[in-house]
């Protein structure tokens, strides 16, 4: 079971947290302007990382906040966890 | 006589308490201390099973984890039968009772045993190229065939009656294993103050010092050491000693699944608590977790009699016991020369055949054969000989045991589960930890440090080092316990199969005990082109079932290894999967069991209805009234009786699973019209809207009434399977997509229950109980909601129907909801006021054609088609799912749509789920949603989601079922009402 840092709560054991998938993936400020192509790569295009993977989460059983989290797939390691809205955690050196 | 081989002045058993117990109903006697195993052998009980498809006779192999044969079932009474377990690790308590398994009739006389002279028939791979035609027999013939010849124990046929606990423990370190590394590393981590935890999966701590003779540490004798560091241990506040508790799993961050076994043990009577998961999460654990001896893979290597030479030296060490009066120690590794020394100091008349080249060694109280080739073995129930080549010369020696030396394998199970690096080991023949991911250690024998001295040098740097990163402070750190051994056990040993004369195709060597898979059987998967371990583990099925391959997996290694060619480090080896050793579903489960596996939700009307006598359904984790049957009612007359009040007179509907939510701030109907399909700014205040949401796919994903209490608050009420859902994915767009918006969402799912009052005499029956709302058809009209207050309690009241008739639903906070349900039922006995449950609820909507989502809909189902187009706001730029609908598949012809459909024989009820057909025949046109008999229209009626649906209607189709083809005509979906009229009364 995963050790969660919530950046609200802190450390949380994982069956606290609903899995929210890959972070990052804004919605399309107008989705009309977008092609079937494009809104169709928004809809159902994931990266299948190995490795940091920048990642949502809800801590639907403690705040309820969502969150995210780079977390390596590889090792299951959390490298860094951050709010919504803050900037991304450089991952280069990782 | 009793314990014949039973050794006094040897080992830890108490002899002042023999105990007696039974096996296969016959009655022998043991020691307090002894293992099932040990005791067996003090009787010279060697047979103890048949093997898993030869049937061959089989004895005990092992002295603990890594036993693959001794499997037994242990009877403690009704629903307390546990099959499968290892001898060797059952405690021996008075009247203990077990059976040895997979023999028929007796273990001396197996029937089965035929299946061994058919071995050369019955290859690797055997059953799946013998029985895969004709395929239908596989379930019918082949399959309970194999089963009753093949397999392990039979599971009990009764519910366990013990109890179960669980616990959640954190520590600075964890440590496993209570070994000599284990114990050096907790005693210098318990320095440092933090919390320590120091498990071990046998029933006394000391590992591998209590079958030691030999060994001095700081000077003493090292079981002596072992008793006295455990006694340091026990008296500080930071340390939990717990003894009889395997690490069974290594999970992510440093969470160690511990199962602690607290009843099979305990004599007179039932322990109040059987076995306890510990899940403990640690900021750093040491596996101190040792070293399995290797057995050696020579022809008939299996008999009675035969077993791992490290296994014999712990029952004569720690139990007393010498497993045969003339044993021959076969073996490839420097610590078969201990173990007969040792025997031999025990009065054995032993004799050491070491398979490596070498010159013989002289003055040794034993005979030493060396460079010798294992020819086979002799006897049928129990070893009488081994046969062997040395210098040219063939000899028969004549034994009663014949003990293995292959050298020893690291356990590196759980540090392999945490996912840190192996690298092959050549100085031990194995793999040994060489990095870690998690913060973890591998010390001792676990990572290939065999000799004692440094085994514990290696677990107190480790616990050193612990205590310093917990932010301990070591007071002048002691040095390492010394050790002084007589007899170093060097390195080496040899893995994969030894050589012999014998013709391959005939001779048995065999590498996975309890799966019955030879050196033969490997060879011959590689030869049929299996080349990665994890294919040829699964095709042969080595180092599979209960043992894990805790013997088999490295031979296997290297005989895959040999057969292909390449070295042993290139083939790579098994996944090491948890658990460990097998863990009981109890102990998984703990209470979570019977009534407690997952929460009932009740509504405050639920004792009213059960007075009543209603027949309840589960709705996700609710309980809901399904039907009130009157005395003599079947369900049917129940439920048709239920509809026909509701359409002639009136009834009442305990709704308050629905889900809601109350969702407010000044954006809150910006943010309805960005997340429901419907226009919502418009909507006045004190009036509702059906509302429709999609997922951003432009599927249906729930629907609801939402009712607009002022500007800037709405109440929302949503499926009662999809409450939680729906506000996670609100909560989603608002914290993530949105955040601009001023918009606060609250769960008043359980705050407010729900009754709703639907039927032409509705109005008539709520009207005297309502104050401060006028609910007359001008003042209060079809979606509308109004605060007021009912039989004296507030409440917010709403003019919906889902049901097609006049309808209320009364929003009751939940702590006076049966006092008003009471009052609204006392009130309408002189109106025919009739309880009904959600089955005539689903009909009386059917029949209105009111879609279920989730019954109509699957999640491809957009609004169109179930006739919900005219929902969507046209106007609205955006909402969640609109740019979806306008993708090329959801605009296509030939979707499924909703229609209703008529049987020719109006008596004929629809299976839901059937599948619709032209009456021609041809491919599926869609399928059966709902389907009810209607007692309002006096036959059968059904929803259907049918391919270009709409435009078939009044067609003929056709159901084809098992018995029979059933005609069809397409129907509109509103059987009942199609004006609305009653709606609006």
């Amino acid at each position: 079971m995963l050790l969660i840092p919530c950046p609200y709560c802190g450390d949380r054991p994982e069956i606290e947290f609903s899995y929210g998938g890959q972070a990052h993936i804004a919605r399309p400020p107008v989705p009309a302007a977008l092609d079937d192509e494009q809104w169709g790569s928004f809809l159902y295009g994931r990266d299948n990382i190995r490795g940091p993977h920048r990642e949502r989460w809800r801590h639907s059983h403690g705040c309820a906040r969502f969150f995210n989290i780079l977390r390596d797939t590889r090792t299951d390691l959390i490298l860094a966890s951050y709010r919504v809205g803050d900037p991304l955690p450089e991952t280069g050196a990782l | 006589m009793t314990q014949k081989y039973r050794l006094a002045g040897h080992g830890l058993v108490d002899s002042s308490r023999p105990l007696r117990f039974h096996f296969d109903d016959r009655i022998y006697e043991g020691f307090a201390g002894d293992t099932l195993a040990s005791a067996l052998l003090a009787n010279d009980v060697h047979l103890v099973g048949r093997s898993f498809k030869y049937h061959r006779p089989r004895g005990i192999l092992g002295a603990w984890a890594d036993e693959p044969n001794a499997l037994v079932k242990i009877v403690r009474g009704r629903g307390r039968i546990t099959p499968n377990l290892p001898a060797t690790q059952v405690e021996l308590v008075d009247g203990l009772v077990a059976y040895s398994q997979n023999r028929n009739p007796s273990l001396e006389h197996d029937r089965w045993s035929i299946n061994d002279r058919l071995s050369r028939f019955l290859p690797a791979g055997f059953y799946y190229k013998t029985f895969m035609w004709p395929r239908r027999a596989w379930d019918a013939v082949y399959e309970p065939r194999i089963r009753a010849v093949a397999g392990l124990g039979v599971a009990p046929d009764a519910p366990d009656p013990d109890r179960y606990a669980q616990r959640y423990a954190h520590c600075e370190v964890l440590v496993v294993g209570a070994g000599p590394a284990g114990l050096a590393a907790a005693s210098a981590a318990a320095a440092g103050g933090g919390r320590v935890i120091l498990c071990d999966d046998r029933p006394r701590m000391g590992g591998s010092l209590l079958a030691t003779s030999d060994a001095l540490i700081d000077g003493g004798d090292a079981r002596d050491w072992a008793t006295g560091t455990l006694a340091r241990l026990a008296a500080l506040p930071n340390v939990r000693l717990l003894p009889r508790t395997t690490a069974f799993g290594y999970y992510p961050h440093n969470m160690i699944g511990l199962a602690e076994r607290l009843g099979d043990h305990v004599e007179d009577g039932v322990a109040p608590v059987r076995e306890r998961l510990w899940q403990v999460r640690a900021a750093r654990v040491i596996l101190a977790t040792g070293a399995i001896e290797r057995p050696l893979v020579f022809p008939d290597n299996d008999r009675p009699g035969i077993m791992l030479a490290d296994a014999a030296r712990t029952y004569l060490q720690l139990y007393g016991v010498a497993v045969g009066a003339r044993p021959v120690v076969v073996t490839a590794h420097d610590a078969g020369y201990r173990v007969a020394r040792e025997l031999t100091s025990a009065g054995r008349a032993t004799v050491l055949v070491d398979v490596r080249p070498g010159a013989a060694v002289s003055g040794a109280p034993f005979r030493i054969i060396r460079d010798a080739r294992i020819e086979g073995t002799r006897g049928r129930l129990r070893v009488n000989a081994i046969d062997i080549v040395a210098g040219g010369r063939r000899e028969r020696l004549a034994c009663d045991a014949v003990l293995m030396c292959g050298g020893f394998t690291p356990t590196i199970h759980l540090a392999s589960q945490s996912r840190g690096q192996m690298t092959w080991s050549a100085d031990v023949q194995a793999y040994v930890p060489s990095g870690s991911v998690e913060d973890e250690r591998t010390v001792g024998a676990a990572s290939g440090r065999l000799e004692l001295a440094d085994a514990l040098k290696d677990g107190w740097w480790a616990g050193i080092d612990a205590a310093k990163t917990s932010g301990g402070k070591i007071v002048a750190a002691p040095l390492p316990p010394r050790a002084d051994v007589r007899q170093s056990i060097g390195k080496g040993g040899v893995i994969g199969a030894l050589p012999h004369g014998r013709n391959p195709l005939r001779a048995k060597a065999f590498v996975d005990w309890q799966n019955d898979v030879t050196a033969r059987d490997l060879a011959l998967a590689t030869r049929e082109g299996f080349r990665s371990i994890e294919h040829v583990k699964r095709y042969t099925t080595t180092g599979m079932a209960t043992d894990q391959g805790k013997l088999s997996n490295i031979n296997s290694l290297g005989i895959v290894a040999a057969s292909t060619g390449r070295a042993v480090e290139a083939v790579g080896f098994t996944t090491f999967r948890p658990p460990y050793t097998p863990v009981t579903f109890g102990t998984l489960a703990g209470s979570a069991r019977g009534e407690l596996f997952d929460p009932v939700r009740r509504t405050p009307i639920h004792g009213w209805a059960e007075a009543k006598g209603a027949a309840f359904e589960d709705v996700g984790q609710w309980k809901r009234a399904r039907y009130f049957p009157r005395a003599g009612e079947t369900m049917r007359q129940a439920v048709d009786r239920e509809c026909l009040a509701v359409r002639s007179a009136v009834g009442i509907f305990d709704a308050s699973t629905l889900g809601k939510i109350e969702v407010v701030g000044t954006d809150a109907a910006e943010f309805l019209e960005r997340f429901y399909v419907n226009a919502w700014k418009k909507l006045g205040v004190g009036r509702c809207r059906y509302g429709v949401l999609l997922r951003e796919d432009g599927f249906i994903l729930d629907d609801g009434v939402i009712a607009r209490l002022a500007s800037d608050r709405f109440h929302v009420t949503t499926t009662t399977g999809g409450a939680a859902r729906v506000l996670g994915l609100m909560e989603d767009y608002l914290q993530t997509e949105w955040p601009d918006l001023d918009v606060w969402l609250t769960s008043t799912t359980e705050q407010w229950s729900v009754i709703a009052i639907q039927g032409p005499r509705a109005r008539e029956l709520l009207a005297p109980l309502v104050e401060q709302l006028d609910i007359s058809a001008a003042a209060f009209p079809h979606m509308s909601v109004g605060d007021a207050e009912i039989c004296g309690v507030p409440t917010r009241l709403m003019r919906v129907s889902f049901t097609g008739e006049l309808g209320f639903e009364i929003n009751i906070p939940s702590g006076r909801a049966r006092q008003v349900w009471e009052a609204i039922w006392a009130r309408g006995q002189t109106l025919g006021l009739t309880a009904y449950g959600t089955e005539a609820m689903h009909i009386l909507r059917a029949e209105k054609g009111y879609i279920i989502v989730g019954q109509e809909t699957d999640g491809t189902v957009i609004p169109q088609d179930v006739g919900l187009g005219w929902a969507i706001g046209k106007a609205k730029p955006d909402f969640v799912g609109k740019r979806s609908l306008e993708r090329p598949a959801l605009l296509a012809k030939g979707r499924k749509q909703l229609v209703g459909l008529f049987t020719t024989d109006p008596s004929i009820v629809l299976e839901e789920g059937a599948q619709l057909m032209a009456p021609a025949g041809g491919p599926s046109l869609g399928h059966v949603t709902s389907s009810y008999y209607s007692a309002s229209l006096g036959r059968s009626i059904a929803l259907a989601m049918i391919k270009d649906g709409r435009a078939l209607e009044d067609q003929p189709l056709m159901v084809p079922m098992p018995d029979g083809n059933i005609a069809v005509k397409v129907t509109g979906t509103v059987f009942v009402d199609p004006e609305g009229g009653r709606l609006n009364d």
